[in-house]
């Protein structure tokens, strides 16, 4: 390169500027900031968004506080919840405890990816976290019927008991569907409902089904 | 005068790789050489943000991070497009394209076996009621095994149930196909996996009536009857769209074959009749009433030779 040769910095030209970058105005972030509060603020205000969600699930309204702040904390309390409960229900002690649990987890997450990723293809306009946070959350009948169930299973495994068993799982079945089915079905076109309700009504009447045949040994 | 010349001097750069800059490195060597000692003097006293005039240290390390930062950005951008091309569910979304009423049309149409075999008959490429018929089987399936107390040793019930399902609808679905291109029909995989899915209605009437009401005899009416007249829709739909009757054979045979074995294996392997024949089985030192959990691998290969033997007797 011949030509470069030549280039140079003339003394006579001083090199100079600011090196220091101009502030910005305050980020509307700054106010918001959460860094600094007191770890107990953080976690109330979490556990306040969970406790409203899990009262829109006992009294489904058509609220869209649910879908919008979606969040993971209420289903995998209950999904643990779940799978601790339906533990020690075979007949072989020494190998269930495992399977019992790891069962019950992949069925409910698979299950509900399923659901999700279906009402996305039939063209629902959910999110796929927000479908997650839905059917998560609607597991919560199932669990109350759970432990109900396990409590009269401790008065004695007879007729009676089956029967009372039967009667609040069903209802409880009942409940979790319709509570999910008011969130999910409305982001549906109106004529594809059925489409919808479908898997949601055989994955809780799968899981209904395993916590109706518990019996723990 | 000038504080520092804007030699590029490549031959120094580790990321040269045979690139020409090599070259030219070559000839501005002796220039190097001379101005080293006052770019190294100069570089500490203040790096501009312009990379020309940075002296020979700086400018390499700024070529440097250039290179590597376009690498950078071309894999990025290579492995989102990437990810957008495969893992874009929307590639499915015209298969989902249903409405309720014509699922259910299509469900009642898989058992009607149709006349017109010379004309081909056309397959809905559709993949929504396919899908829910597994998964309905998988719930039938799980109800059969919960309530004859099967155990399974290695794995789980749901994970024994998930697996027989979608592992017959997707391996005889693409072992079909597999015969179907060798044997010259036209059906496409979309289409196949929609036809076995479909075939799949008379397999959850069967299991859902047979595992609550236990009669021997019944199960094999509505083996014969609701399997068989969903194995003679698809059998003859299969036949519409081939040429040849080796050909033809050979597909409806298969199939044929595969789909009411099938509907025998769910209703044997995982239902509480097998008790009854293990019973007879082992002769007079059982006890006849007595329910015992078995293990599944040894029961239905025990079952495979009483069918076995019994075919053969029968032929």
């Amino acid at each position: 390169f011949p030509g470069l040769a030549d280039v140079s910095i003339s003394q006579d030209i001083p090199v100079e500027g600011e090196i220091t970058v101009p502030v910005g105005s305050h980020s509307p972030d700054e106010d918001y900031s959460t860094l600094d509060e007191p770890v107990k603020d953080t976690i109330m205000r979490d556990l306040k968004a969970v406790g409203k969600k899990f009262v829109h699930v006992m009294y489904p309204r058509k609220s869209s506080a649910l879908l919008r702040d979606w969040d993971l904390w209420g289903p995998l309390v209950l999904c643990v919840s779940l799978a601790l409960m339906l533990q020690g229900g075979s007949a072989d002690s020494k190998d269930d405890g495992g399977p019992q649990f790891a069962e019950v987890f992949v069925i409910i997450w698979f299950g509900a990816v399923v659901i999700t990723l279906n009402s996305k293809l039939l063209g629902g306009t959910i999110s796929f976290f927000q479908s997650l946070c839905v059917l998560g959350y609607c597991v919560m009948p199932l669990t109350v019927a759970m432990l109900v169930c396990r409590l009269v299973l401790l008065a004695g495994a007879g007729t009676v008991s089956f029967v009372i068993r039967l009667i609040v799982v069903g209802a409880m079945f009942a409940w979790s569907t319709l509570a999910s089915t008011a969130f999910l079905a409305d982001s549906q076109p109106p004529n594809r409902k059925a489409l919808v309700v479908y898997p949601i009504f055989l994955f809780y009447f799968v899981i209904s089904w395993m916590i109706l045949t518990f019996t723990p040994q | 005068q000038g504080g520092g010349s804007a030699v590029i001097d490549m031959e120094n750069m580790d990321d040269t790789s045979g690139s020409s800059f090599e070259d030219m490195g070559e000839m501005h060597q002796r220039m190097k050489e001379e101005e080293e000692e006052e770019a190294e003097g100069e570089a500490g006293a203040g790096e501009e943000e312009d990379g020309e005039f940075l002296g020979m240290k700086g400018l390499r390390g700024q070529l440097g991070r250039q290179v590597a930062d376009q690498m950078w950005q071309g894999g990025k951008r290579q492995a989102s497009r990437a990810f957008s091309l495969y893992a874009n569910i929307d590639i499915l979304r015209p298969y989902f394209d249903v409405e309720p009423v014509q699922v259910r049309a299509r469900l009642l149409e898989s058992m009607i076996p149709v006349k017109m075999i010379n004309f081909p008959q056309k397959i809905a490429g559709e993949l929504y009621g396919p899908l829910m018929l597994v998964f309905t089987l998988v719930a039938i399936l799980l109800h059969g095994m919960k309530t004859s107390d099967t155990i399974i040793r290695e794995g789980t019930l749901m994970g024994t149930a998930i697996g027989t399902c979608f592992g017959y609808w997707l391996g005889v679905s693409s072992f079909m196909y597999f015969l179907a291109y060798l044997c010259n029909a036209q059906i496409t995989m979309v289409q196949m996996l929609s036809l076995l899915g479909y075939g799949l209605f008379g397999h959850c009437i069967t299991l859902f009536v047979t595992y609550n009401i236990h009669f021997h005899s019944l199960f094999y009416i509505f083996w014969l009857v609701v399997g068989g007249l969903s194995t003679l829709r698809m059998v003859a739909v299969l036949v519409s769209r081939t040429v040849g009757h080796t050909q033809r054979l050979i597909l409806c045979g298969t199939l044929a074959a595969l789909h009411m074995l099938f509907l025998l294996y769910l209703h044997f392997a995982y239902h509480k009749v097998v008790e009854g024949i293990l019973d007879t089985l082992e002769g007079p030192n059982m006890p006849p009433f007595q329910r015992v959990a078995r293990d599944i691998p040894v029961v239905s290969s025990a079952v495979l030779n009483t069918t076995a033997k019994a075919i053969a007797l029968t032929l």
